[in-house]
């Protein structure tokens, strides 16, 4: 088709002179190369990721009491606070105690071993699970099921997350994200009670503030 | 006396064929495409290691900056024309066509809702400067004039199949972010995504 010959032009011993009317379409196919890269770039980059929570209901019946009702060997709770430190206790705090308050941070090293190292469990479990979904041994719903199972398992890890004020955005994803890095199943995001507060403020001034209360 | 002649190759490739695959496969690309909108501000959404996408259709995207502006976007067109002909009727306001249309155009809503036809009234490309300097009013405090209460709640009363994504920059104050989620629980929407960009899942977990 690109070519086509034809008769005519100029007259020599008798016999048309064939030119050649064939079109080059090396630039166009370049140029449509380009534009497709363009295309298949826009259209994978426009759809972001989401990350889908759950927030507990306002409910105003529930008190105090019944949010708290978890295993307190099993519980743990993480204060997100300012210059990206996070604070946390295991169980019950001691009021008394400013030592009851650890810090850590965001890196691996930090708040990933602490929550792994808690969770070994499960880490493993959804680690052979894994295995097992690369060898094909299991399917992929198989794979889903089976880990959110363990994930939600009764007496899993249950993280208590409680941003403060100075905490960013990017902290709460970050704790977030270390959750399913971790594989929790049970976490919540939670406001600070004044109890937290206390104990972050007596944590900093190192018991000043339990030792004015007098250890009430 | 006769030579050997040596016949001359054509190399010429025919490209046409070449040519109408490209042509075919970027008029695929062309259709499927779907552009990411305008945003009145630039938002660098945090990392994550979720790979759920977001989905196609049925998305409201808050915005949240730095600063603690609000906007909203809808993905229907037609959504945003009942959206608006809904708060016309509960705030008392008739929009004429031509504002209609231009709430249409406009990505985000992004001003309170009785600068609303004043701002409609201006050209597209002025619209723009001008959003940014508001964002819609989320106060509960110290004026309850709660505004994105109001959007998210007839926009959810006009399409129930609306899924609420939160897009908020890395660095915005818990408290911002806060402000907005306690909203969306006050309205017993307890279910919405955080929009994030991927990260690689660590080795070894």
């Amino acid at each position: 088709m690109s070519s086509v010959d034809t008769g005519g032009g100029e007259q020599k011993k008798g016999q048309p002179q064939k030119i050649n009317l064939r079109v080059d379409f090396t630039p166009m196919v370049d140029m449509n190369m380009l534009l497709i890269t363009f295309f298949m770039f826009c259209t994978t980059l426009s759809k972001p990721q989401t990350m889908d929570i759950v927030m507990p209901t306002k409910d105003k019946d529930l008190t105090e009491e019944d949010k708290n009702q978890v295993k307190a060997s099993k519980a743990i709770t993480v204060i997100l606070g300012e210059k990206d430190k996070i604070y946390y206790y295991e169980g019950e705090p001691d009021y008394t105690d400013f030592n009851t308050l650890k810090v850590t941070d965001y890196t691996p090293e930090g708040f990933r071993s602490l929550l792994l190292q808690r969770n070994a469990d499960a880490v493993a479990k959804i680690r052979e699970l894994r295995i097992d979904k690369v060898k094909k041994k299991i399917t992929e719903e198989e794979f889903k099921e089976q880990s959110s199972e363990i994930k939600n398992a009764k007496d899993g890890q249950v993280v208590v997350i409680k941003p403060t004020n100075g905490a960013s955005y990017k902290n709460l994803v970050d704790v977030l994200d270390e959750m399913a890095i971790c594989s929790i199943g049970k976490y919540a995001i939670v406001e600070m009670a004044d109890g937290d507060n206390f104990l972050v403020q007596n944590f900093e001034s190192k018991g000043a503030l339990s030792a004015q209360t007098g250890g009430k | 006396m006769s030579k050997v002649k040596v016949k001359k190759q054509d190399t010429f490739i025919d490209m046409t064929a070449m040519s109408d695959v490209t042509v075919l496969l970027l008029t695929f690309f062309m259709l499927t495409a779907n552009f990411i909108p305008k945003e009145p501000i630039q938002v660098m959404t945090p990392a994550s290691v979720s790979e759920v996408k977001i989905p196609e259709y049925d998305v409201m995207t808050i915005l949240i900056d730095p600063q603690g502006q609000v906007f909203m976007n809808l993905d229907r067109p037609d959504d945003k024309r009942k959206v608006l002909e809904s708060i016309g009727k509960q705030y008392n306001l008739t929009f004429t066509p031509k504002q209609i249309l231009s709430f249409v155009n406009q990505t985000h809503i992004g001003v309170p809702i009785s600068r609303l036809q004043s701002f409609l009234d201006l050209p597209l490309d002025e619209q723009d400067e001008v959003i940014k300097k508001f964002g819609i009013p989320t106060d509960t405090i110290i004026s309850p004039n709660n505004q994105l209460a109001v959007w998210v709640t007839t926009a959810t009363e006009i399409n129930e199949n609306l899924t609420i994504a939160i897009k908020a920059d890395q660095s915005t104050p818990y408290a911002l972010v806060k402000n907005v989620m306690s909203t969306l629980q006050d309205l017993k929407k307890n279910r919405y995504s955080l929009i994030t960009t991927l990260k690689t899942m660590p080795a070894g977990v």
